[in-house]
């Protein structure tokens, strides 16, 4: 350890340069338990993004009757039965908190399986290659295609597919902007070029971004321009199962024949026969017998092709599997294995999940669906009037969440006597004034208080303006001041 | 570029034969795509040179291929706010006075369209919120020299004040110490009694019965017997709390002394109607009118 470090020793070549041309990497296909959950991720996942757009929501007259609307014009979000206003925005960063504490968890208890099975990055490569894949072949047809000159055949398979990608990224960047619009409407008018020239600039960004991320970029993505697996590796701990592969059973290497010599001499020899179908099936080119890295995304496809060739030699599977540092110290210690899924770290940030799940909750069933916000007039502040007596001007804004028209009575708690003036309301009820409040949208009044105020009054006394739906007695309030000149 | 043969021994690649102190520059070209984008950010601006206007010329520019014009654009975009609005302020401008103040959606937008209305041409001397100066009545209280209803607003603000319009509000508080009308004791009696008769304090050996003759004989014309004034002739109420010019001794004195008239333009013909009809609105919701 205390050895002194010569610069030539510093970069290896095992660390390879600190730059280093691209490698293109031909994952070849690979089937097995891991597979198979990632096609029903994938399927779940693209699904939802496809079609939820298309999924509707009674709402009433007048609102919109899309699921999953995000309504910019209108300032609207819409999410099944909630519905978001522009102030209540800090219900996204409860979200955001609560995805980023889900993440932890995860990382915990399973490494980066974000990464793996849910990063829209790997869900939309993996499509790509399985289309790369359909046309072009296998990862050996690849090579040997990529090797060789470039023939008709070839370049209409090349066509073929970079025109399906494409198409996939096209109907990618139109699904997105139909969270953004009436669906079924915004599909006939880009069809019949009536959308907005903003639904079609998205298309066409969208588009270039998925046709070249998922296309071309790949696993560079992950490796050099993503910066979750710098975190996602920060969070990652000892007990976490990552997909490793277990050196302890599969080291020293050999072919299977050598192994039969080896063991007859008594000495050990390695599950492992090396042969590479590993690195592979690995998306990100990688060579999981390194131990834990970077590029790992985790995705349990080498465990897949291990399993495949395992149960071919006639050995047991899951020399590379789901699992953690600690066991194989206590494999090569001779002690039994040990997984445990609930200690301090799972259980806080389990909790801390509940916690804000709990509060988000509370504050989408109690938040108001009647509001006032009061503004007090600044120049002037106040006003004498003729008999001495004052007046302040404030105004008011009403806000109404409801799908439906409310009448409202304002009332007002201030000095004594304090005479309540709505502008364009008074000369129907002169006593109480009411307005009706349109539905789903905030309204401003102008108001003026009057109240005889004597030369000893105080400066300013509290004011409490309430509004009353008269039919359903929802109540809210606003405070301000009522100040002398 | 000249070429080199020139192979780095440590790192095995070619350099480009500079050499500083025994250190050699690598060569190592930008990146294909890198330079390919550069290049097209070239066409692209030449292309642009071409499109839009670019070259000052001795007397002019190149216009480019479409004549485009950022002034022209602009006023594109005026006429289309103007054809926007007229709709609405049609809307405005059949509706009467009263049925605006009734319907919250044309009241909102009367409001709307008065106060920047109000903000542009009224505030520089009613200030920003119709609080008022000196010399300049307060629109939030409820003391109107011309009168306060949405019909009085409405005429004040078309034909203004001693505007010299034709139809303009016309009535003058004369100069009765300069003219030689009253004396400067009377103007100094007569000034108290006019505090006096809205509760202000009065001089120690001011002589009420005094005062109150020559108000009677004075100025009981045009601001009434009790002094509570005439709309008609834009006669404050000098039994009230406000005050356009101020109510100490001395400032009273001045005002009998010089008179007073202060001028307020007629907005008929520098504003539209339906403007002026929105603007009328605004001014009676500030306070509400009388």
């Amino acid at each position: 350890m205390n050895k002194p470090v010569s610069p030539d020793e510093f970069i290896t070549d095992e660390d390879g340069p600190l730059y280093a041309a691209r490698k293109k990497v031909y994952p070849q296909s690979v089937s097995g338990r891991f597979r198979s959950i990632k096609w029903r991720l994938m399927a779940v996942c693209l699904g939802v993004y496809y079609l939820l757009p298309f999924v509707r929501w009674h709402r009433g007259l007048g609102a919109p009757n899309q699921a999953v609307l995000i309504d910019f014009p209108n300032r609207r979000f819409y999410l099944l039965f909630i519905e978001l206003w522009p102030q209540e925005v800090y219900y996204f960063t409860g979200l955001l908190v609560l995805a980023a504490l889900i993440l932890f968890l995860m990382n915990a208890l399973g490494g980066r399986i974000w990464c793996g099975y849910l990063c829209p990055q790997t869900v939309w490569t993996d499509l790509f290659y399985a289309v790369e894949r359909l046309v072009e072949g296998d990862r050996r047809a690849q090579m040997k295609a990529d090797a060789g000159p470039m023939t008709v055949k070839r370049a209409g398979r090349r066509v073929l597919k970079h025109a399906i990608w494409l198409m996939i990224a096209w109907w990618t960047g139109g699904a997105w902007v139909l969270y953004f619009a009436d669906a079924p409407t915004l599909v006939r008018d880009l069809a019949t070029f009536q959308a907005p020239a903003i639904a079609y600039i998205w298309i066409a960004s969208l588009t270039a971004s998925t046709y070249f991320l998922a296309g071309y970029m790949r696993e560079q993505v992950c490796v050099y321009m993503c910066p979750w697996p710098r975190i996602q590796a920060a969070l990652t701990d000892e007990w976490a199962l990552n997909v490793t592969y277990k050196y302890d059973r599969g080291d020293p290497r050999c072919s299977v024949k050598k192994a039969v010599d080896i063991r007859a001499l008594g000495e050990k020899a390695g599950d492992c026969i090396d042969c590479n179908q590993c690195v592979a099936v690995c998306p990100t080119g990688i060579d999981i017998r390194d131990g834990a890295q970077l590029d790992c995304i985790q995705c349990g496809l080498c465990i897949d092709a291990c399993d495949a060739v395992m149960t071919k030699v006639g050995r047991k599977a899951g020399l590379i599997g789901y699992d953690n540092d600690i066991n194989i110290q206590h494999r090569l210690a001779g002690k039994k294995e040990i997984f445990k899924p609930v200690r301090a770290r799972t259980v806080v940030y389990a909790s801390l999940i509940t916690v804000v799940c709990a509060v988000m909750l509370y504050a989408l069933m109690s938040r108001t669906l009647l509001d006032v916000n009061v503004l007090h007039d600044r120049n002037p502040v106040a006003v004498r009037l003729s008999d001495g007596g004052i007046r302040n001007g404030y105004t008011l804004r009403l806000l109404n969440k409801r799908g439906f028209d409310r009448v409202i009575a304002i009332d007002v708690d201030g000095p004594p006597d304090a005479k309540l003036h709505v502008i364009g309301a008074d000369s129907v009820t002169p006593d109480r004034p009411m307005i009706v409040l349109a539905r789903d949208t905030t309204t401003e009044l102008r108001v003026l208080v009057t109240a005889p105020i004597d030369e000893k009054a105080e400066k300013s006394v509290p004011i409490i303006f309430r509004i009353t739906d008269i039919g359903l007695g929802e109540v809210a309030s606003a405070t301000d001041h009522f100040v002398l000149p | 570029m000249s070429e080199h043969n020139d192979i780095d021994g440590v790192s095995g690649r070619s350099t480009t034969g500079h050499e500083w102190d025994g250190i050699k520059e690598l060569n190592t070209p930008l990146p294909r795509w890198w330079v390919l984008t550069f290049y097209a950010t070239i066409i692209w601006a030449i292309g642009y040179w071409v499109v839009y206007p670019a070259w000052p010329l001795v007397s002019g520019y190149t216009t480019g291929l479409f004549q485009y014009s950022t002034r022209a654009s602009v006023a594109t975009d005026l006429a289309d706010l103007e054809k926007l609005r007229g709709e609405k302020m049609a809307v405005l401008g059949n509706a009467s006075l009263a049925d605006i103040e009734k319907d919250p959606a044309l009241l909102a937008l009367a409001r709307a369209r008065g106060k920047t209305v109000f903000a542009d041409n009224c505030a520089p001397c009613h200030g920003s919120g119709g609080a008022g100066a000196k010399g300049y009545p307060n629109l939030n209280d409820d003391d109107w020299l011309w009168g306060g209803s949405l019909d009085q607003i409405m005429q004040t603000i078309q034909f203004g004040a001693r505007s010299g319009h034709a139809k303009t509000h016309e009535g003058q508080m004369l100069a009765f110490g300069r003219d030689g009308v009253l004396k400067q004791d009377e103007i100094v009696t007569v000034a108290n009694y006019v505090r006096s008769l809205s509760g202000l304090s009065t001089a120690p050996k001011f002589d009420a019965a005094a005062g109150k003759k020559v108000f009677a004989e004075n100025c009981a014309s045009c601001h009434g017997d009790n002094g509570k004034g005439n709309p008609e002739l834009g006669a404050p109420n000098l039994t009230d709390q406000i005050w356009l010019y101020g109510y100490d001794e001395e400032t009273l004195v001045e005002t009998i002394t010089n008179g007073r008239a202060g001028v307020m333009p007629a907005w008929v013909g520098r504003l539209d109607p339906v403007t002026v009809k929105a603007l009328a609105v605004y001014v009676h919701s500030l306070g509400g009118g009388k």
